[in-house]
């Protein structure tokens, strides 16, 4: 089921009644998730991304604009008409039901020519809390389950009726560090087996990430970016992008561009065919670092870090804007500070240059 | 041991509060209630047997009181639980003027009972002078008067419930309506995203949720009602036997202090069949609560 939105706008009255300004949740959303793809609504919290959840699975009606799934308006829909399946952050399980009432109740709902025997719904349940793995679990109440579980459980009852859309809202923030591995990529397997179309609401970048087809990047309710996750990575169109998506951050600089070259301070670092002079934010990944003691930026050493895998090397510079810089260097390199000094060279491609005023993307040729 | 012998005599107060005015009352009037013939002057009685009870179970009084009672019980727990949980949902539906509704529902809670009383008495009883209000937009409508304070049996009893309702109805909407505030509202957007009914989101969702809070209601319901008496003498006076219209509370209170009174030990063994009947309906209550009711 393909989702597209048209010019989608949600507003809502300021919560202070004094104050005529409307809160602008999610501003002229326009966008198309193609069919089966699992998409993760990515933005720091408050960034509109759950109402934008809330308006596809209808809890919410939008100001302006239209959605559609494939080619049905559904703007005007209820929820229960739109047959999408929504998981709730605090998972909303009915405490005072077993995980087979829990899975069995949106079937009890249907009426009509649609009514199903008891066989049926019974088949059914079962058949989704296999696939959600809890079928032994069938008898219990949700207090009597992990978090983990009770989130099982909580997919399994949306998927009971095979909705076409599966909406998941912040799935994994309540669960601890380890179960959100496990659960994140239990979500991509079942999304894989019933190839439904998902979208995900997540302030985790790491978890859109990993499990995403595709991320869309939100802010104060304006989309940024949307794209495959390695893309957006690698190619952010403003620094916020660049800068909420990877572990460790983005390193930022101030710089200038003079004569197609990018300085860091005086120290020139890269050049950068066909861009303009001024002065840039020179934006590094902490991969693209090279220590090299010839290199242009110089740096006075912090600490080292080891991760066995890697390392990590902490430095700070009179241009860097934030706190210190992260390189992340291959273990087997040695780190020899000079008088307490580190010099890198820059790896190009794991470098972005911003505008300075507009922060969006400055591209070399 | 020397935690233990602080923590007792912390305790002590209240202890001794609770012996010499529940216990030691409760064991007296079990006792009074097997003595027979007790006299009140010369505090002497003849024998010990079950001959209070005998008397009290076959007095016509008691036996009126007791039917009185149980139409009380039976008709006024239900209904008032019932109406004070519709009335709830809706205030809780409604965002308008809520606040206002809220006010007007509990107002009868901190109303004086005999204030109500004569407001009832205005409104139903039939004077020389006036039919009262009730029976005038009755004749308005084409029917014929009734008096409801001293006229026949079921239309004493109607105002009785209908006054009875009124009067609890109040401290059951102010429970309902936090109960039902504190049910989470994901439960109903969950519940409307699977479309369900809301007759069965209701039943399904919300009645579970809250049943603790109606549990409560009516064991304490029941146990109110069957204690009537205060009511019954705002509307009809202290001759409730004449009436018709007595209690067992009200028994209680004639067998000791009313025009035929000064026997106690008839007015204990009342109290106690009436404890003994509380107790089993309590009982049953909890029974049938352990099977509906939902603790989180």
């Amino acid at each position: 089921m393909k989702i597209v939105l048209e010019h989608l706008t949600k507003r809502f009255p300021n919560r202070n009644k004094k104050i005529k300004d409307e809160v602008v949740a999610v501003s002229d959303f326009n966008f198309t998730i193609p069919d089966g793809k699992l998409v993760g609504l990515l933005g720091p919290s408050g960034c509109g991304k759950s109402t934008a959840l809330n308006l596809i699975c209808g809890l919410e009606k939008p100001t302006e604009g239209r959605i559609y799934f494939e080619d049905l308006d559904v703007t005007g829909l209820e929820p229960e008409k739109r047959g999408v399946g929504l998981v709730f952050q605090n998972y909303a399980l009915y405490p005072h039901l077993t995980v087979r009432e829990n899975i069995r109740f949106p079937l009890e709902n249907l009426r009509g020519e649609d009514k199903l025997t008891k066989e049926v719904m019974e088949e059914k349940v079962l058949e989704a809390a296999k696939l959600v793995q809890i079928d032994s679990l069938l008898d219990r109440k949700p207090n009597e389950m992990s978090g983990g579980q009770q989130q099982r459980v909580a997919i399994a009852r949306a998927l009971v009726k095979m909705p076409k859309v599966l909406l998941l809202d912040e799935p994994l923030s309540n669960l601890d560090a380890r179960l959100r591995l496990q659960t994140r990529e239990e979500i991509k397997r079942i999304q894989t087996e019933t190839g439904i179309t998902t979208v995900f609401v997540t302030h985790d970048q790491e978890e859109a990430m990993s499990i995403s087809d595709i991320i869309v990047v939100m802010k104060d309710g304006v989309l940024q970016q949307m794209g495959k996750p390695q893309e957006i990575y690698d190619e952010p169109i403003n620094l916020f992008v660049a800068k909420f998506l990877g572990t460790p951050q983005i390193n930022v600089f101030e710089g200038s561009v003079r004569s197609e070259k990018v300085y860091i301070g005086e120290s020139p670092v890269m050049d950068a065919k066909g861009v303009g002079d001024g002065d840039v934010y020179v934006a590094v990944r902490p991969e693209g670092f090279i220590v090299d003691e010839n290199g242009p930026l110089a740096c006075s050493f912090i600490n080292r870090e080891v991760m066995g895998r890697d390392t990590s090397v902490i430095a700070t510079n009179e241009h860097f804007l934030g706190e210190n810089i992260r390189a992340i260097i291959p273990s087997e390199e040695e780190v020899v500070p000079v008088d307490g000094c580190v010099r890198f060279s820059l790896k190009p491609h794991k470098v972005r240059l911003f505008d300075k005023i507009i922060e969006e993307r400055i591209r070399t040729e | 041991m020397k935690k233990n012998l602080t923590a007792w005599l912390c305790l002590l107060p209240a202890l001794a509060f609770l012996l010499v005015f529940m216990v030691y009352p409760l064991v007296d009037v079990f006792i009074y209630s097997f003595e027979e013939g007790y006299n009140f002057a010369s505090q002497s009685y003849f024998g010990v047997g079950l001959y209070n009870y005998d008397y009290v179970l076959h007095d016509p009084y008691f036996i009126q009181a007791l039917k009185n009672t149980f139409i009380i019980v039976i008709i006024t727990v239900p209904l008032s639980t019932g109406i004070a949980l519709f009335i709830s949902l809706e205030l809780s539906n409604i965002k308008l003027i809520r606040d206002f509704f809220q006010t007007v529902y509990f107002l009868p809670y901190v109303t004086n009972t005999l204030a109500v009383g004569l407001v009832f008495m205005i409104l139903f009883k039939k004077t020389p002078y006036s039919d009262g209000l009730v029976n005038i937009l009755i004749q308005f409508f084409g029917g014929t008067g009734v008096d409801f304070i001293d006229g026949p049996y079921w239309a004493k009893m109607f105002v009785m419930c209908f006054y009875t309702i009124w009067i609890v109805m109040p401290f059951k909407i102010l429970i309902l309506t936090s109960a039902l505030a504190s049910v989470n509202p994901m439960y109903y957007k969950a519940a409307k995203v699977d479309g369900t009914s809301s007759f069965r989101t209701f039943y399904k969702i919300t009645l579970p949720m809250i049943s603790p809070m109606v549990f409560y209601l009516v064991i304490t319901g029941f146990i109110g009602a069957f204690k009537a008496y205060s009511d019954e003498v705002a509307l009809f006076g202290t001759d409730l036997n004449a009436a018709g219209m007595n209690t067992i509370v009200g028994y209680v209170y004639d067998m000791l202090y009313g025009n035929s009174g000064g026997y106690p030990s008839y007015a204990s063994a009342a109290a106690l069949i009436l404890f003994a009947i509380v107790f089993t309906i309590t009982t049953i209550n909890l029974m049938v609560s352990k099977k509906t009711v939902f603790y989180n």
